[in-house]
């Protein structure tokens, strides 16, 4: 906490001298959500298994009712990097799901269980019937939500984000959309069929509050709280968006190892190379390149 | 300054076909024996990372054309298939995106080192302008790209830019038109996008092919603009620039690596990863932050024309740099004025560029006019009055001895060679 308000602090200052670019930062009119712990941060972070897996649950039990996840099959939650169910446990899920095939010989679409391969079915045929059973708002497929949400860092923070690899802004929102309904202020006159939610842009949410403290049982004693729902729900949605998020960070440090290696290597050498232009240049007469001498 | 040795082939078979399409011998003389002053500084090594960075987006985009399908119904999905099911798909999108920024990164720099050392100057007039068409070109390219994946921003980015055309008096309205193949952007818009966007980096080959002609007869400008007089002046291209290059461009990769794998969506804008709605407005729509300089001045500018105006002359005008710059010292190493107010005018564009991505209210848009009435000041009041007026830094003599005068460089033990008279 002392180093986060040495580190306040300092920006402050930054962003004083900075006047015209800082001061306009600062004067969000959004409150910015609270930064979470994820487990998948930072370049060795990861996703927990156990979590997305927890995260699953939510959306099995709550969130798939109105909102669809098209691109995600249920393969991959068999993937490696995900939330490591088993083939059969991915099936079984499967198997739970109505799911739209045909024409048949007959020339008639029929409804038969999901497979493997199968993507997730959307709750709703199209668009239409899916606003009109929700008042009007559509709710979004959640496939890439993770990515298609986020919020301002402002400056400077978002040349600080470059370097402590900060890429979970749509978490971040989300849980602390699950956790934003409040009252509305005083003053506040929110459309019918809305509510108010505290990190909703404009504040008036069409989607009822989704998640109340004990609603999803837990058998692996992680608290059932809106606060960890919420943190689950995203990290699944993150898995969800980006799925290869482990192999990412996996293939990435091989790759730095790598170009560390060959860039030091490359540094000496021109080094060498280098060294009698530098500090013998008397020896330079114009000779072809092959004829240099060596060392 | 005369080359090195000529190629001499020594193999029969390399005999025989120097005798009848001397490829070996050109080469030779423009990669290997090609002379390069003996003091460039790693700003000279950007050349070399374009190359790079222009072959490893050819190769990442042929792959991922094999993948991708330019159609408003799949594009968003094709492109999240190539995320999801293409083998390494993730990394050729990313490294691709990723790349087009970091093409930038490179492209800016070398620019930069162009204007700081007055690299544009005669005899480097047509180099310096083919460098300004191989820009325009990679901006529209890039745009086109960024178009591509048809999420929020990639249509609503084709509709802004596309709709400046309508700015043009009389034939604006045709031109647009004309420009999305109906009468809204759509799949005809996308699909003429993704041709273009697959056409254009072969173009930007064939003008790299002249720009790099275009050096290799005029010669490497250097941070002393003063020719290279004599031998001493120069080192081969074969190992000293090679090996330099090469050390740059493995450096380069490793910030572009960072971004590849740790913070892939960092550039890139959140509202991508919505399918294009043509009904819903995104309530910002900003571009890639590479155009956002440019944004900034079009936005800057109360009257549509004017600013479509302002936004092409802030970047056609930088061709004419060769003759709006009126001083013959070239290096703004010698020239204290220019230098002070070349240093302003690139920190107005970065701060354009942050007054890009900004809403346009408010005390934004009084900077961003500030900042833009500096851009065109100084490329056509400041720079050609400074060169009248300005007193130059006395030049070296020569190059080696700019190298001398300056001492032994960093790291070095010996003491400076016996020959040499500073």
């Amino acid at each position: 906490m002392q180093i986060r308000r040495a580190v306040i602090l300092s920006l402050a200052f930054v962003a004083f001298v900075a006047a015209p670019f800082g001061c306009a930062a600062l004067a969000q009119e959004q409150e910015a959500p609270p930064l979470q712990r994820w487990s998948f941060h930072g370049p060795f972070g990861m996703y927990d298994p156990q979590q997305l897996q927890r995260g699953f649950k939510i959306y099995r039990e709550v969130c798939s009712t109105c909102h669809s996840l098209k691109l995600v099959a249920f393969r991959n939650l068999a993937d490696p990097g995900g939330p490591n169910f088993t083939e059969e446990q991915a099936a079984a899920v499967a198997a739970e799901f109505k799911v739209q095939d045909g024409p048949n010989d007959q020339g008639e679409m029929f409804q038969r269980p999901g497979r493997i391969a199968d993507h997730f079915p959307p709750p709703f045929a199209n668009d239409q019937i899916a606003r009109n059973a929700n008042g009007g708002a559509l709710p979004p497929d959640m496939s890439v939500l993770a990515k298609a949400r986020g919020f301002e860092r402002g400056f400077p923070w978002f040349i600080f984000d470059a370097f402590t690899q900060y890429q979970e802004d749509g978490p971040d929102y989300i849980h602390a959309l699950l956790n934003g309904y409040t009252d509305p202020p005083k003053g506040f006159t929110l459309p019918p069929g809305a509510q108010y939610n505290k990190y909703f842009p404009g504040h008036a949410i069409r989607m009822p509050k989704p998640l109340s403290d004990g609603q999803v049982e837990y058998t692996d004693g992680t608290p059932a709280t809106v606060d960890q729902y919420g943190r689950d729900i995203s990290a699944f949605l993150m898995w969800a968006a980006e799925p290869t998020l482990d192999a990412r960070k996996r293939l990435g440090f091989q790759v730095f190892v790598f170009l560390i290696v060959l860039t030091v290597l490359l540094y000496f050498t021109k080094k060498r190379v280098w060294h009698e232009v530098l500090h013998h240049p008397e020896l330079l007469e114009p000779r072809p390149p092959t004829e240099y001498r060596r060392g | 300054m005369s080359g090195y040795s000529i190629y001499k082939p020594q193999n029969p078979f390399m005999r025989w076909l120097e005798r009848r399409l001397p490829v070996a011998s050109l080469v030779y003389s423009s990669f290997i024996a090609y002379p390069t002053p003996r003091n460039l500084n790693y700003w000279w090594t950007f050349g070399a990372i374009l190359t790079f960075m222009l072959g490893a987006q050819i190769v990442t985009g042929i792959v991922l054309a094999m993948h991708y399908t330019p159609h408003v119904d799949y594009a968003f999905n094709s492109v999240e298939a190539i995320m999801r099911d293409v083998n390494y798909g993730w990394l050729l999108r990313y490294l691709h995106a990723n790349g087009a920024s970091f093409f930038f990164v490179a492209v800016y720099a070398h620019i930069a080192r162009g204007m700081y050392y007055g690299s544009y100057k005669e005899p480097r007039e047509v180099l310096w302008i083919l460098g300004v068409i191989l820009f325009l070109l990679m901006v529209v390219t890039g745009f086109m790209g960024y178009v591509l994946p048809w999420g929020q921003m990639s249509f609503w980015a084709a509709t802004v830019i596309t709709n400046l055309f309508s700015a043009i008096p009389w034939v604006g309205d045709p031109i647009v038109t004309w420009l999305w193949g109906g009468y809204a952007v759509g799949n005809p818009t996308l699909n003429r996008f993704y041709s273009l966007h697959y056409l254009l980096p072969f173009v930007i080959v064939g003008v790299v092919v002249l720009h790099v002609w275009a050096l290799h007869v005029v010669g490497q400008n250097n941070p002393t603009g003063v020719e290279p007089k004599t031998e001493k002046d120069i080192v081969a291209f074969t190992p000293y620039a090679t090996v330099k290059d090469v050390f740059f461009t493995a450096v380069f990769c490793l910030f572009f690596a960072w971004f590849v794998f740790y913070i892939p969506n960092y550039l890139g804008h959140s509202d991508n990863y919505i399918p294009a709605n043509p009904g819903q407005t995104p309530p910002h729509i900003v571009p890639e932050w590479y155009y956002l300089p440019f944004y900034a001045i079009l936005r800057a500018i109360p009257n549509k024309l004017l600013g479509v105006i302002a936004l092409g002359g802030s970047i056609v005008l930088l061709a004419f740099l060769p003759w709006l710059d009126t001083s013959r010292v070239r290096s703004a190493k010698y020239r204290p004025l220019y230098r002070q107010f070349l240093l302003i005018f690139f920190a107005v564009v970065i701060g354009l560029g942050y007054l890009g991505s900004q809403p346009p209210e408010g005390g934004y848009v009084i900077a961003a006019r500030i900042l833009t009435a500096y851009y065109f000041v100084f490329l056509l009041i400041i720079l050609p009055l400074l060169g009248l007026f300005e007193t130059a830094k006395p030049l070296p003599n020569s190059i080696s001895e700019s190298v001398l005068r300056e001492g032994v460089p960093v790291g070095a033990s010996a003491p400076p060679p016996s020959g040499a008279k500073a």
